[in-house]
Order: C-alpha cells, then structure tokens, then sequence
C-alpha cells in the first residue's frame, strides 16, 4: 500500500519541480519577437522566392516590422494587394508600385539566327557562355539551353522547343527576378506590365555594329536610330547600337514599332490594327 | 622510371607528327595581334594607327604588375586598333598590322649562332625577360617573369624544366628539345643563374627517346643540370604533379609551387628565355603542331604571331571533310574553336582535328558510383560530388572541399563510364566559387 502511495508522491514532487524549472526557463530564456511578424508572414504567399531580396518570407515578414515604413518593401509575387495588406496591419501606408513581369529581350528565334556550330557539353547556359560565345553567329542572344527555366519557382517561364527562345507566362510570372539572375548573357529585363499588359520594348541586347548584328541575326537591333527620331516622348535611347526604350516615359503609341527596319521592337497584347479596306 | 604518386590516366598519346622538321611558315600579309595573350590585365597599345611599326617593336605595354608586353611579329603599318572576335567567338581588343617586307629591329641577333656566355646579372635577365613579353608556354600563359619573382618568404632550391608534353597530338616541344637542344640548355642555366639556384632537373617523358639522349649527352657536360625520364601518364605536365614526380614534393592546396622551393618552366619558355636574354628577341613566334588521325600531313610549324589559323591550316592539306572538332590545343586541355579566322597568340601550342567520330560526346548516364572519377583525379578531389553539387548551386560545399584545385585536366570526364559531363559542372563550379573569393576579398 505505501509502496503506491510513495511512488505517487514522487512522481507527484518531480512533476511540480519539473514544471517550476520550465516555468522559470519559458519566462528567463523568452525570445521576444513582434508579434506582428506571425500575422505579416500569414498574408505572404509563402513561396520564399526571394524576389524581395531577402531569404525568404519570413525574412520579408521582419523586415517589414522593423521598417520605418514600406517605402522600396514589396513582395513581386503577391503584387500590390498584398502590401496593401500589410500596410494595413503594420499602420503604414504601402508604396504604390507598378507590377512587373520578366520580358526577353532576345527574338533570335531558329529561323532569324542560324547555327553556325553545335555545342556538345552540358546543355548549360552558365557552361556554355562560360567556354564560349554561343551556337549562333551573335554574341549576345539567347543560349536556349533554359537556365531561366530551371531558376523560376513558378514554372513561368518555358523554353518554346520551336523557337528555341524562353517565353513568359503573364498569368504564372511573378516578377520576383530569379531568371533574370540566372541568364548570363542578362537578356531578361523586369519591365512594368503596363496598361491593360500593353507593352512595348527592345527584343535584343545586341551592341555590335548595325551590318554585323545583321549579319549573324535577322531580327537584330541595328542601331539605326529611326526609332529614336520617331519618339515624340524622347523615350528611346540609343547606346553602343542598341536601342532601349524607358517603359516610364514611353506612351504606347507604337510609331517606333512601325519604324523598326528589322521589327527588333515588339509590342505585346495589342489588340490587332484595323486593315484598311481598299 | 618516377611519375607523380595519385590519380592519373593514360590516353594514346597519337604524336603522329613527332618526326616532322618544324618548318618555318612566312609572315602573314596581315597580322592581328590581340593584347591579351596571358593571364592578368590585358596589355595597353603604345602605337596608333598609321604608325609604321618594325619586327619586334614593343606595341603593346604591360597592363599592371600582373600583365605581359606584346611585340609586333611583322613590319608594317598598324591598319586598326580594336575589337576582333577570337577563336571562340569572345571579343578582344588586337592591334592589326598590314606587312611591308620584314624588316627587324636593329639589336635582335639573327645569325643563328648559340651564344653560351652570359654575363647579365640576375635582375637584368629577369629585366629582359619582362620586356619580351615572356609567357609560361605550356598553356597556362603565366607571365614568366613574375615567375621569376617568387615571394621573398619562399627558398627556392630547384629549378624544374617542364618537357613532359602529355597531352596527346602535341609535339612542338618535342621537335624543340632536339632542333634546339643547346639553346634550351643554355636558356636552363640562364634560369638557374636569375634564381640563383644550383640544381635544375629537367623532366622529359619516356616517349620522347630522341629528346632525352640529346638533353643527356649535353647535360654530361654541365654542372647541376639532371635528366630525369618520366613513366608516360597524364597529366604529367601539371606543374603540381610535375613536382611531385620529380622531387616528391607536394605543394599543399591554394598555396604557390614556390612554396615547395622550386619553381617550373616549360622548356618552350625556356628557349624563349635564351632568344630574349642573349639574341634580344621578344616572343612573336609561336611553335604550334597540326595534327589529326585523319590528316593526309601533319606538321610542325613555327609561326609569327597575328597568322591566322587558317593560312597554317593550309600547310596541312586544308580540314578534310569529315572533321567534327577543330581543337585549340591538345584534345584534353584544349577548347574547341568555332573558326579558324583568328590570329595564332602565345596561348596556342598547336591544332588538333578530331573526326565527327571521335568527337562525339556519348549521352550522359546515371551515375553508378563507381569512383573511377576519383582514382584518376590527379588532384585527389571527389569529382563525381563536386560535379554533383555545383549542378545543384551549393557553392559553400564546393569551396570546402577544395574545388579551386581542379586544374580542369578532364581525367575524370575521360574515365567516368557513364559519360557524365563531370568536368563542365566542376568548371562552373571553380568559376563561380572564383568569383565569389575574389568578390569577399574585395570587401
């Protein structure tokens, strides 16, 4: 009978110790933590992209905390909503920014570009453009071989087996920049989407001179500066001949496309022009 | 017969143009000589265009502590200074020289006679060596007189002659060490009287028979100089395994062979020592081999440098039909070219040809962990594990384990049965991990 009894009251008093020290540990070893971190990382998506800069979206989530305010703070992948959000947790005012999308900035497609050689290592672009200057005559182009692919978290971006180039997914793109990193020749550009996603912008990052780029690349940028006559809004700049086209200033209206000599500027969901009817 | 202790592989060695005389090709109408033909700061142009420039003149000046001279290897009129795609495709600045007949520079000695005296001091051999644009020419391009130049915390005791020649098809070294055996020996004690070292041994490999029984009948009659023949293996001609076979030293991971008191030059570099100090002729001659199995002739050729690859093409009954890879190099170091229009530099010490058989790349298979990576790698690195995790980006790993000492000799892509492309992830890897110490020591 004592037996029962003293082995209760010692599991009873090594309870009571036990709960007395983790008390005490709990209140001595607190880790104080915003709480308003927990309920900031609740509205991130969670895909710890890494599109804001930071390592992930817990990262995002404290770093906003500790912000004096959400200026240059913005998740690409929630977009503006989410900030919007978050603003009105944390009592700040989210900065207005326009969202994004990856764009390539290469249309050196199987056709316009030829290949003059064929690379049989590990079909790599880091690798390739580490040995060499590509498969094609120009330089600066598309490897093909998808890094960008293999980098983005989304599968937003694919390579076309068609044209050999990467193409975009509006609806899956997050702008969060991972392939833009991950390109070594650096032909992916975030651009803002635009009105309606109305874009316009320069489809190569060739600098070679005008014959040359013609020369390896039908679809080449030439350098001729017709677009840059063109623009009313001096939006197009033209640099070691190539042409870029600053989304801020640019009014869609499209007259640089029509001038293009060798269509290097596309223009993207336009809707399509009205033929006139002879 | 010594060799270096791990790893190691043994691919034919195909020196089908062992036996052909180095033949002499004339200056190329046009040269175009690109300013960086070694490793370092590129060199800065000292002409304009316009400029009528001589054999030999200095055009381009060191760019940094870490650079190399360029000199002009025709006479003539400098037609452009500026960007040339090269044998890959990668653009770099070159200076382009229109030939006018070959006229020299007055104080370059052309009799030809072997001058076996020398009564420079070690600074001004070390002086001239730096102002002929001398560069390591087994590949690597290091400029030698920065070689010459180890740290004053290092004691240099040997002096190390690099005359392995593994890689397969070469052989301009070979037909150096027998057409110009005395040169070559006396540019040896040149080198030792700059590192005011007593003892040099040269190394040879026991493919070049011809080579060694000339250096040893010559060597007899010398103090300090020792031959020693070297069991054939790949890549007997790395510096740290050159100096593990010779000396049995081994150089610890990231440190200089300097460290290990000696210092390597390859025996081409050698001879361009000797030209330099006693005939006063810069490097503007390149000594390169074509070779192929399928060739109709292969050769030997002395080169200027600014030919284009091409004109010394045509010397070797033109690229036969069914050539897969046109190589600048050997077949294991050496990167393929996607045309032969650019100019021969230092860095080229020859053509090889491979047919679209030989060339072909097998399709990758899963690896079966079979290590067979890892018993060749002369370097002692896990190479199926670096290739692994530089596919899957984790750079930290990759520098812990020592990624930086792959010197990039392909023997694990040689052996691996299943054909993995180890060396091209190994080499991302290197590069990046490259960029990323450099990029922390910035800060």
């Amino acid at each position: 009978m004592y037996t029962v009894l003293y082995t209760l009251l010692l599991l009873l008093v090594t309870g009571a110790l036990a709960a007395l020290l983790l008390a005490w540990a709990a209140k001595k070893f607190r880790v104080e933590e915003d709480p308003r971190i927990d309920e900031v990382e609740s509205l991130l998506p969670g895909a710890n992209c890494g599109g804001c800069g930071q390592a992930g979206c817990r990262q995002f989530a404290a770093a906003c905390c500790s912000a004096g305010s959400l200026e240059g703070m913005q998740c690409p992948t929630g977009g503006a909503d989410v900030m919007k959000r978050i603003g009105a947790v944390l009592g700040m005012e989210a900065a207005d920014v326009q969202p994004k999308i990856a764009v390539v900035r290469c249309a050196g497609t199987c056709s316009a570009r030829p290949k003059n050689n064929q690379f049989d290592g590990l079909r790599n672009c880091a690798v390739a453009s580490s040995l060499y200057a590509g498969e094609t005559g120009c330089a600066f182009g598309c490897l093909g071989f998808g890094d960008c692919a293999a980098a983005c978290s989304f599968g937003g971006i694919t390579i076309n087996p068609h044209t050999g180039l990467p193409e975009v997914n509006p609806d899956l793109c997050t702008a969060c920049g991972s392939c833009a990193k991950a390109c070594p020749k650096h032909l992916i550009e975030l651009r803002p989407r635009g009105p309606k996603d109305h874009r316009l912008y320069v489809a190569c990052t060739n600098r070679e001179k005008g014959a040359e780029a013609r020369k390896a690349c039908t679809a080449a940028c030439i350098g001729c500066g017709k677009c840059v006559k063109e623009c009313a809004f001096e939006a197009i700049t033209l640099q070691d001949n190539l042409a870029y086209i600053d989304p801020d200033k640019c009014r869609l209206c499209r007259k640089c496309e029509a001038a293009c000599p060798t269509g290097a500027i596309h223009a993207v969901n336009f809707p399509p022009k009205k033929t006139e009817q002879a | 017969m010594k060799t270096f202790r791990r790893g190691g592989i043994h691919p034919a060695d195909n020196k089908l143009s062992a036996g052909q005389r180095i033949e002499t090709l004339p200056p190329p109408a046009v040269a175009v000589i690109p300013l960086s033909q070694h490793i370092g700061a590129p060199a800065q142009p000292v002409v304009a265009v316009g400029d009528y420039v001589r054999v030999g003149q200095l055009i381009g000046e060191p760019g940094g502590p870490m650079s190399a001279a360029v000199h002009s290897s025709v006479s003539g009129k400098v037609t452009a200074i500026g960007e040339i795609k090269d044998a890959f495709g990668i653009k770099q600045t070159a200076i382009t020289i229109t030939t006018e007949g070959d006229d020299w520079m007055p104080e370059i000695d052309r009799s030809g006679q072997i001058k076996p005296g020398c009564k420079y001091s070690p600074e001004e051999i070390r002086q001239k060596i730096a102002d002929a644009g001398i560069v390591g020419l087994g590949g690597a391009c290091f400029p030698t007189a920065v070689k010459l130049n180890p740290p004053a915390s290092c004691h240099i005791d040997t002096l190390l002659i690099n005359g392995v020649e593994c890689e397969p098809y070469l052989t301009p070294n070979y037909r150096l060490m027998i057409e110009h055996s005395e040169e070559i020996m006396v540019g040896i004690t040149l080198l030792m009287r700059c590192l005011k070292v007593e003892r040099a041994l040269v190394g040879i490999e026991a493919n070049k028979p011809e080579a060694i029984e000339r250096f040893e009948h010559i060597a007899a009659r010398r103090d300090g100089i020792e031959i020693v023949p070297l069991k054939m293996k790949y890549p007997q001609g790395g510096e740290k395994q050159l100096i593990q076979a010779l000396t049995g030293r081994e150089v610890k991971s990231g440190q200089l062979p300097a460290s290990a008191g000696v210092v390597v030059i390859n025996v081409a570099t050698t001879f361009a020592v000797y030209e330099a100090v006693q005939m006063n002729k810069p490097l503007i001659e390149s000594y390169l081999s074509v070779s192929g199995l399928n060739l109709l002739k292969t050769g030997n050729f002395k080169v200027r440098i600014g030919t284009s690859m091409a004109d010394v093409m045509e010397r070797v009954s033109g690229i036969p039909e069914d050539t897969g890879k046109i190589i600048a190099g050997g077949p294991m170091m050496g990167r393929s070219m996607i045309h032969v229009n650019a100019p021969v530099t230092k860095r080229i010490t020859g053509i090889t040809l491979l047919s679209r058989q030989d060339a072909l790349r097998l399709e990758p298979q899963p690896c079966i962990r079979c290590t067979s990576c890892m018993q060749a790698c002369p370097m002692g690195l896990e190479s199926y594990l670096l290739a692994r995790k530089a596919e899957l980006k984790d750079w930290e790993f990759l520098e812990k384990h020592h990624i930086m000492d792959c010197m990039e000799c392909g023997c694990c892509s040689y052996v691996c049965p299943s054909h993995r492309p180890l060396l091209d992830c190994i080499r991302l890897g290197k590069a990046t991990v490259g960029n990323l110490i450099r990029s922390r020591a910035k800060k």
